[in-house]
């Protein structure tokens, strides 16, 4: 079947089988590796991507679900080489350890940054409570997520 | 010294580096094995056993042959064919790569379809006939050590019962003097469970093995390259330097890639026979029903005491459950792990310690989940023991603890199993988790909270640890010595690359390395590049588990710079024109004494290696160093938990978390407090959900994260860490090693604030996980 969807701003049209789930699609026909499987069945949100600015599981998902729709993956979050707010900031605190669960992580937080501009510790801790890490203990990422909030009013401030 | 050349080379030891492996991972531009794709590579599936024991009568893979895309189904008779149906394992057992004879345990190897899409390899997987001929299933260790129970190793010569192995450490004769002694003999029984370390990546292979020339290139999630290929040269009869293993990025470890899985083997098998490369990626349920778990022990512990809390012996009777295999990596002297580390942080003048292996039909196992060879379930039943022995004596569990800790002056300590303990300062650390925590304050909020029907709950565990195997003479993994190396060359430029034998998963090795060689060279971490994980690129080591990278690799790498250091000195002498002797060394800069102007860089010298050297000088700056520790690092601390049970459901919260952690030195305190921050999370995971256990039929009940529970961003404590630093006195740097004390000590100080708020019901013990529903069971039968 043919999917016609839009990565990270690019338009594609993929030609994939019904069965062919939306993760295997970024990853092995598009190449887009930075989404990672950690589980295969929505547990632990490594496959986190972002239709329409929604956290999905991409594991879970088929690609002939995503025609006509709008995924960004964590290749997409960068803009004109600039890393986003999230990026930066997860460096900045060690939000990271191994980097696997991270990528969707940092699309979850992203969403949450979109929706909420201030969020509180437990707003981060709850948005977050899709996607499993092993490394950190969670406390410096949700560090990462109030200061890439910070940040990004900072510079909502500055533009209005 | 001048403000550029401060803010240069205060980035090495001390300086908390952000890290330089962060920039391609923030980008979702890591490498992971499943990201690897190589031309006319193949995809391979596994079919495994559905029954936990069973004969295997027949396998019919005609049907999958057959099927679309199929190139090759592979069974156990294929392998012994090539001789590759067993496979040595890291602790000398032996192992099925897949089945011949019998299934052991319910997930084990059976077949494999080999296709050109993975999607295709797992239809195909359903076409494969297998009849199996079921056998009583073996799953309590203890039942399994009875005289008349089924044989599940029959594949074994000699052995007629499912031991696994025998082991004991210490003195009986004067622990049975130290009990007669005694006032007070406080017991504890408790399983420590079987839980999983569940990286977020599960295992895998990308197998590629070049026909003409018997080049074999496998890309594996190895925390040990070196050692895995030397087994593979053994399992496959490769020639070694035909073997290539290369890590890509790994996405955690945590002990479960330490083992040999079969999947590797069949793959690298498939590749060879096939000619195409092949890829093998497990998915989640195959790692959590068929890798390695962890612990499973089943702990008896006696702990004597005077009436006036002075510990007097420990006895330790354990049955650990190793599963199918013994398939864990411990070495050959010690069978039962380091768990002789029993005696803790406290002065037990007597301890005797009897461990039994059993072989049951679960999966193998018993890897040191975030912990160095079983270190954590000797941690745990001390720190338990001591809390209890503090309620039976009506003493403040602080206080038992302080009666009785290894003074500092009595460093080197030899303990009652054997260990000489480097270096401690357990009452400072103890001293300061109380001052943060706000203990006497806590300890009077909860005698009122129990006035009005609150349960408020203080746990404490000080904890030791025994990390960064070896020395070469007590360990080994698979007869292989436990050193490490690091090899150092500095280019003409004054840039260099470190190549190191340890394997990072997470822990950042690529910045911290080069903070070490920053700051013993005064090259700035960011002009050396940090190499690891390809055995055809780094020099031999043993890889990364029980917190052994700074112990091992990282002394070496400060030895190799030392040593080039030394070199430069002389070349510095010969560019300055003056003996060595007048010179002075000032991190990346030698000048001359009592004339600080005339000085030459380590860069410069670096150029003149290659350019201008001193007559009858080895050309070059460059060296390798194989470190062989003399003694192993014992990093210790102590946690506070504060916690609430809900009377009404059982449920409890974690309201405070104070640790402290003494690992000596901190090369980058960033990153070490982010593995402590790891290790509290993982340590309250187990406490409080993670658990893989069994039917009697041997069906694995934990196959997936909807039933292995790991814990979120939602239930996760937040942690307050603090540091108290007591340098190792034969390392090098005076680090001690990090990665796992979290996991270790914390379970029990979670465990001990639970019973804590339960003591005064009469309440002793819950074992881990304590769930909701334990604990309402254990105060319903309390208040009956």
């Amino acid at each position: 079947m043919e999917v016609n969807v839009t990565v990270n701003g690019a338009q594609h049209r993929v030609d994939v089988e019904p069965r062919m789930l939306l993760v295997h699609m970024l990853r092995d026909r598009l190449r887009l590796t930075g989404t990672h499987v950690g589980c295969d069945t929505s547990g632990c949100g490594a496959c986190t991507v972002l239709l329409d600015g929604t956290p999905v599981k991409s594991c879970t998902m088929l690609a002939v679900q995503a025609d006509g729709r709008s995924v960004t993956t964590v290749e997409g979050l960068a803009r004109d080489g600039q890393l986003h707010p999230i990026q930066e900031a997860f460096k900045e605190e060690h939000g990271l350890q191994c980097g696997f669960c991270t990528p969707g992580m940092m699309l979850a937080a992203a969403a949450l940054l979109e929706s909420n501009p201030d969020p509180g510790d437990e707003d981060i801790r709850w948005a977050l409570s899709g996607n499993i890490c092993r490394c950190t203990g969670y406390v410096n990422i949700v560090k990462a997520v109030r200061r890439a909030a910070g940040a990004m009013r900072q510079t909502a401030t500055q533009a209005g | 010294m001048a403000v550029a050349e401060q803010e240069r080379t205060v980035r090495g030891i001390g300086h908390s580096l952000r890290r330089h492996e962060d920039d391609r991972f923030i980008r979702g531009k890591g490498t992971y094995v499943d990201d690897i794709v190589l031309p006319g590579m193949l995809h391979m599936a596994i079919l495994r056993s559905p029954l936990a024991h069973a004969r295997i009568v027949s396998i019919d893979t005609s049907k999958a042959q057959a099927a679309e895309g199929v190139v090759a189904v592979i069974t156990g008779a294929d392998l012994a064919a090539h001789n590759l149906a067993w496979m040595p394992t890291l602790s000398g057992d032996t192992q099925a790569v897949f089945a011949t004879d019998k299934v052991r345990f319910q997930g084990q190897e059976v077949a494999a379809v080999v296709a050109e899409d993975p999607y295709l390899a797992r239809d195909a997987l359903q076409l494969i006939d297998v009849e199996y001929d079921p056998l009583p299933a073996l799953v309590d260790p203890h039942k399994a050590l009875e005289p008349d129970a089924v044989l599940i190793r029959d594949d074994k010569e000699g052995q007629t019962d499912n031991r696994c192995y025998h082991w004991e450490a210490g003195d009986p004769r004067a622990t049975d003097e130290a009990f007669a002694r005694a006032d007070v003999v406080v017991t504890l029984d408790t399983h420590y469970p079987r839980c999983h370390p569940s990286p977020m990546e599960t295992c895998g292979i990308v197998a590629d093995v070049n026909q003409a020339t018997g080049q074999a290139t496998l890309h594996m999630t190895s925390q040990a390259p070196h050692a895995h290929r030397t087994l593979f040269a053994m399992v496959a009869g490769l020639p070694e330097q035909n073997i290539r293993i290369k890590t890509p990025d790994i996405g955690g470890g945590f002990g479960n890639k330490v083992p040999i899985y079969p999947g590797y083997v069949a793959a690298t098998a498939a590749s060879l026979l096939l000619g195409r490369p092949v890829k093998w990626i497990e998915d989640r349920s195959e790692n959590l029903i068929s890798t390695g778990f962890a612990r499973d022990f089943h702990m008896h512990g006696e702990l004597a005491l005077t009436r006036d809390g002075e510990m007097l012996g420990l006895r330790v009777r354990l049955v650990s459950d190793n599963g199918a295999f013994y398939a864990d990596a411990q070495p050959s002297k010690c069978r039962a792990g380091l768990f002789h580390i029993v005696t803790g942080s406290y002065a037990l003048p007597a301890a005797h310690v009897v461990a039994d292996g059993a072989y049951t039909n679960k999966a193998p196992g018993g890897v040191a989940y975030r912990c160095s060879f079983r270190v954590t379930e000797a941690s745990f039943l001390i720190e338990r023991l001591v809390h209890n022995a503090a309620i039976e004596l009506g003493l403040d569990p602080a206080e038992l603890r302080r009666r009785n800790f290894i003074r500092p002056e009595q460093f080197p300590y030899t303990s009652a199993t054997g260990f000489v303990y480097d270096s401690g300062n357990y009452e400072a650390a103890l001293d300061l988790a109380l001052q943060q925590v706000g203990y006497d304050d806590l300890r009077e909020e909860q005698r009122r909270a129990r006035a009005e029907g609150r349960l408020l709950g203080i746990g404490i565990a000080s904890f030791t640890e025994v990390v960064g195997a070896g020395n070469h003479k007590d360990y080994d993994i698979a007869g292989i010595k436990m050193f490490d190396s690091a090899e150092l060359r500095v280019h003409p430029t004054g840039k260099a690359i470190l190549k190191i034998g340890v394997q990072t998963q997470g822990q950042g090795h690529e910045t911290t390395f080069a903070q070490i060689v920053a700051s013993e060279l005064g090259i700035p971490p960011e002009d050396v590049l940090v190499q690891y994980g390809d055995t055809d690129n780094v020099p031999y080591g043993l890889g990364t588990y029980a917190s052994r990278s700074t112990p091992t690799a990282g002394a070496a790498t400060a030895v190799i710079s030392r040593k080039l250091r030394d070199k430069a000195r002389q070349i510095a002498a010969h560019l300055l024109e003056v003996s060595e002797e007048d010179l002075e060394w000032d991190t990346g800069r030698f000048s001359v004494k009592g004339a600080p102007d005339r000085a030459v860089t380590i860069q410069d010298v670096a150029l003149a290696a290659y350019t201008n050297m001193p007559e009858g000088l080895e050309a070059g700056l460059e060296g390798v160093h194989y470190y062989d520790p003399p003694n192993m690092t014992f990093p210790f601390g102590t946690y506070v938990v504060v916690v609430e049970v809900d009377p009404g459901t059982g449920d409890w919260k974690v309201l405070r978390v104070v640790a402290v952690d003494d690992c000596g030195v901190r090369i980058n305190p960033m990153i070490v407090e982010g593995q402590i921050h790891g290790g509290l999370a993982e340590g309250f995971g187990i406490a409080k959900m993670e658990l893989i256990t069994f039917d009697e039929d041997g069906n694995c009940i934990g196959s997936n994260f909807t039933d292995y529970l790991l814990p979120t961003s939602w239930e996760t404590p937040n942690f307050e860490c603090f540091a108290t630093v007591t340098p190792s006195p034969h390392h090098p740097l005076g680090a001690k090693g990090v990665g796992e004390s979290a996991t270790v000590g914390s379970p029990a100080a979670y465990v001990n604030a639970v019973i804590d708020a339960l003591g005064h019901l009469g309440v002793r013990n819950i074992d881990m996980p304590v769930t909701s529903a334990k604990v309402w069971e254990a105060i319903q039968q309390a208040s009956r």
